[in-house]
């Protein structure tokens, strides 16, 4: 049971454990103070972003246990550890903290403020970074020359991911071999291991065994190595048990790491036929009290260069600074940047396209990147896609021809109809790795995967991807089988344990197939070559005559063939087998690094009607037309954007996480403060998808897990603002957010 | 103090000694090793706990062991047949991909056997807000609603 603190910001005097050390069943007692003493140190960042000014990024220390200050409500200040769970609980209360509570500040914009209380010592302005990208003489330029300019300032809401599985870790060391193991929900093992180890335990990493085996949702909230994984590891070996925590509900939501928390001001330059010259865009990024492990890069590397969105804007700059508050860690969460970019981009081109008296989607049409290989002004080079295709079959899924007469119908009865759109585009598997690494990234964006053929030709595959709901036991399976022309039963995936599988680097930016995907294809190849060889040496052939299709290795123009199971059994009984020239055995290993992220993009069209007496929205109709590349598996691509959708209807409508500007307390602590969608909140959604197959993969594969959360957003928010005419509507536009706009445009 | 409880859990009868406070998910899972039930919010919001109690879905997470006393427990290890069949709401989940995560799996198929034994033939807008207190965070609900759609029928075919 860890001791949190109940204040945002306060120093810690002095903790008294005497009275919860001799409490029933109390094994241990730990504080910060003890981690210090142990020799541990604190989490580490993963990704060094450079400030304008040349230097890099300010990196406080970020301890497992809090030394000296708390800097959030819900920081770690001690740890129990009893024989029960309730005995550990009942002893946390014991705990003494005589806390000085200081002054807090939550948001980014008086975090930055004169006289604002300092977090941390090394950041005496609590500024982290200030990062820009893009040419700012150029775009200022433009900006002078252009026919009109809209502007717009908005709040990215922060969001509290809330995995339905609470996170949950069990250290256990054995004296007997002197290994730790770690069972915990974590969405990439191999990472969470090698920052333990290497960076804050300082234990030798091929000691140390970490499993995620079954994870019930992450959405990025698991992908971070958070203190109570290193405390628990510790500690077993200091108690000589195995540890279990599990979070309750209300430790999620103080100590998950949240997401988003941008304050924006962003402006698009068009000429007089609504052709878009330039993009300027200015963001606060609330970072939390700590930098969590990739925290840094959210809102600059994974957000400004979205800014081209599917548009050919020449000249765009963005500049961000990132502001530490005293606030739960922000990291990536579904999206991670993008979502934020898409709205930035779409509001504004929808905005603009009302303020010319443009269609929206004819102001689209006219910006939209039509010839690939792209060069963006934001750093990236889209390979390929067609945002015509997707917006047109948006248009006709949605009868947006329609739209007119189901307004009318509407207003008939008294409710407000409105049609809002979002073409977003997003950027996955962040890749190469020394481009990354150029950029700032202190880990590589490779995956790796194994194949391992048994003598009977049934498959394991161990991949480093992790599977915590997107079924890749399922597309992977699917992948192998048909490259080897074997049942699909034959196929077993293995992932999330550190002492199975060689190397990974997780799950996380829908980067599974693609990336992971790629990995286990190459290593599926190198199979097949073997495989040629053995064959041939069977058949009696030219290794060049033999051909593989359907599981069977043929010599070509003849009648001559093995299938892929005997040449398996051949690998592990090699008595007639070339020994001389090839090592027995079926069992291949690939690393991949992509050469480029890859580029999903989609036109969603939202309709939506509000009832002007009470502001309620509700969602009438919700059209996602994606370009997934290649679509392995349909039904689980389709369930990854009805989640994703969720999670962005989420954001527009209902989900906000509110910290008390004085307290610094969370408000939102708990399911029935912050809400969640709901089954009655969201509509039966209507999908469909386009096809521009990857360019550099050899799956054509792109990513689908964030498309949704990325894209529905502004969709939400242009239907709200088409249907009550008002510009501008806060997320989550909540029943009281837009009634409350549609008084003030009625008093206006 | 330690109090006895004993209840019918998956038709069999079951008794112990448990500490007063003693939640009944607690028991379940801890107790009786049924893990199938799970605890998402403490707070009986979520709905993972669900179980049904004497035929009637409650949440497990917010009474106590004590409360169910003499009680009929039926949790998600209860609900296939013995020999493994699954029951149609299960085969339907399987079929129609109504679960991602799982982890809100157990809690949303006893709702949805419950749901569909008050409302024998639910519309849509019935099932969504029969749902109320079952979240997924995963699936979108889209496919949860369309599997207990489908499984309506076959339920109602069961008795």
């Amino acid at each position: 049971m860890f001791v949190r603190s109940p204040h945002a910001h306060a120093r810690i005097r002095k903790v008294d454990l005497a009275k919860a050390a001799k409490a029933p069943g109390v094994l241990a007692v730990y504080t910060g103070e003890d981690i210090a003493k142990a020799g541990i140190n604190g989490l580490p960042c993963g990704w060094l972003i450079t400030d304008v000014n040349g230097q890099p990024m300010k990196e406080p220390p970020y301890p497992v246990l809090a030394q000296g200050k708390a800097r959030y409500v819900g920081d770690r200040v001690a740890v129990v550890i009893a024989e029960t769970y309730n005995q550990a609980k009942d002893a946390a209360e014991r705990v003494e903290v005589d806390y000085e509570v200081l002054p807090a500040v939550v948001d980014a914009a008086a975090a930055r403020k004169q006289g604002a209380p300092a977090i941390h010592d090394i950041a005496p302005d609590n500024t982290c970074y200030v990062w820009a990208l893009g040419d700012k003489a150029k775009v200022d330029d433009a900006f002078k020359a252009a026919a009109h300019v809209t502007k717009l300032e908005f709040v990215n809401n922060r969001l509290i991911p809330n995995a339905i599985e609470p996170r949950s870790a069990i250290g256990a060391y054995s004296r007997a071999d002197d290994n730790y193991t770690l069972y915990v929900t974590s969405q990439n093992p191999h990472v969470e291991r090698l920052l333990m180890t290497a960076f804050v335990l300082g234990l030798p990493e091929h000691k140390v065994r970490v499993v995620a085996p079954d994870v019930g949702g992450g959405f990025g909230s698991k992908i971070y190595l958070y203190g109570e994984d290193v405390v628990v590891t510790w500690a077993s070996r200091q108690v000589n048990r195995p540890i279990k925590w599990t979070a309750e509900r209300v430790e999620s939501f103080m100590s998950d790491a949240h997401g988003r928390d941008h304050v924006t001001t962003a402006e698009l330059a068009l000429d007089k036929d609504g052709k878009f010259l330039a993009m300027r865009v200015h963001t606060a990024a609330n970072l939390g009290a700590y930098l969590s492990t990739f925290a840094s890069c959210i809102p600059t590397i994974l957000y400004a260069t979205l800014l081209a969105g599917q548009y050919t804007t020449p000249q765009i700059y963005c500049e961000v600074t990132a502001v530490f508050t005293n606030t739960a860690p922000v990291d990536a969460y579904r999206g991670a940047g993008r979502p934020e970019a898409t709205y930035v981009v779409e509001r504004l081109v929808e905005t603009a396209a009302r303020e010319m008296k443009i269609d929206p989607a004819e102001i689209r049409r006219r910006n939209f990147i039509k010839s690939f290989p792209y060069q963006t002004p934001v750093a990236l080079m889209y390979d390929t896609g067609d945002y015509q295709a997707t917006l047109d079959a948006a248009l006709k899924l949605g009868d947006v021809a329609g739209f007119a007469k189901r307004k009318e119908e509407a207003a008939k009865r008294g409710r407000l109809r409105g049609l809002g759109y979002s073409c977003y585009i997003e950027a996955c598997g962040i890749a190469p790795s020394n481009v990354a690494g150029a950029l700032g990234a202190r880990a590589g964006l490779f995956e790796a995967g194994e194949v391992r053929v048994h003598p009977t030709g049934k498959v394991t595959v161990f991949t480093g991807s992790h599977s915590h709901g997107q079924g890749h036991e399922t597309t992977f399976a699917q992948v192998v089988a048909s490259r080897l022309g074997i049942p699909v039963e034959d196929v077993d995936i293995v992932h999330g344990d550190t002492s199975k599988i060689l190397f990974g680097m997780g799950t996380y930016g829908s980067r599974s197939l693609a990336v992971g995907g790629t990995a286990i294809v190459k290593a599926v190849d190198k199979v097949i070559a073997k495989g040629r060889k053995i064959a041939a040496h069977l058949m009696e052939a030219a290794e060049a005559d033999v051909e593989f299709a359907e599981g069977v290795f043929k010599v070509s123009g003849t009648d001559k063939q093995v299938p892929f199971a005997q040449v398996a059994l051949t690998a592990y009984v090699p008595h007639n087998y070339p020994l001389d020239k090839l090592e027995p055995g079926l069992n291949e290993n690939a690393f991949y690094d992509p050469t480029n992220f890859t580029f999903p993009a989609g036109s969603y069209v939202c309709e939506v009607e509000v009832d002007p007496e009470t502001g309620r929205t509700t969602i009438e109709s919700f059209v996602a037309v994606d370009d997934f590349g290649k679509v392995i598996n349909p039904m689980i691509v389709a369930g990854q954007v009805h989640g994703g959708l969720t999670q962005g209807i989420g954001q527009a409508l209902l989900e906000g996480c509110r910290y008390d500007p004085e307290t610094g307390q969370l408000v939102t602590g708990t399911m029935s403060d912050y809400c969640l969608p709901r089954a009655g909140d969201v509509p039966s959604f209507r999908l469909d998808t386009r096809e521009t197959p990857c360019t550099h993969n050899p799956l054509g594969v792109k990513g689908c897990g964030e498309a949704g959360a990325i894209g529905a957003p502004a969709a939400l928010i242009n239907a709200i603002t088409d249907a009550i005419g008002v510009r501008e509507v806060p997320m989550p536009a909540t029943a009281e957010t837009v009634w409350r706009a549609l008084a003030s445009q009625k008093a206006a | 103090m330690p109090v006895k409880v004993s209840m019918t859990v998956n038709g069999k009868p079951v008794a112990a000694e448990v500490e007063e406070r003693t939640l009944l998910v607690s028991f379940i899972r801890e107790h009786l090793r049924l893990t199938g039930t799970h605890v998402g919010c403490d707070t009986a919001q979520c709905g993972a706990c669900t179980i049904h109690m004497n035929g009637n879905a409650v949440k497990a997470c917010n009474m106590l062991a004590m409360q169910a006393e003499g009680a009929d427990i039926l949790t998600i290890e209860g609900v296939a047949a013995a020999d493994g069949t699954l029951h149609p709401m299960q085969e339907a989940f399987r079929e129609h991909h109504a679960l991602q995560c799982g982890f809100c799996t157990p809690g949303m198929v006893m709702s949805a056997i419950d749901l569909v034994k008050r409302h024998p033939k639910p519309t849509e807008a019935v099932v969504r807000a029969e749902l109320d207190g079952n979240f997924c965070r995963c699936t979108g609900y889209h496919n949860i609603v369309k599997a207990i759609l489908d499984a309506a029928p076959k339920v109602a075919a069961m008795r």
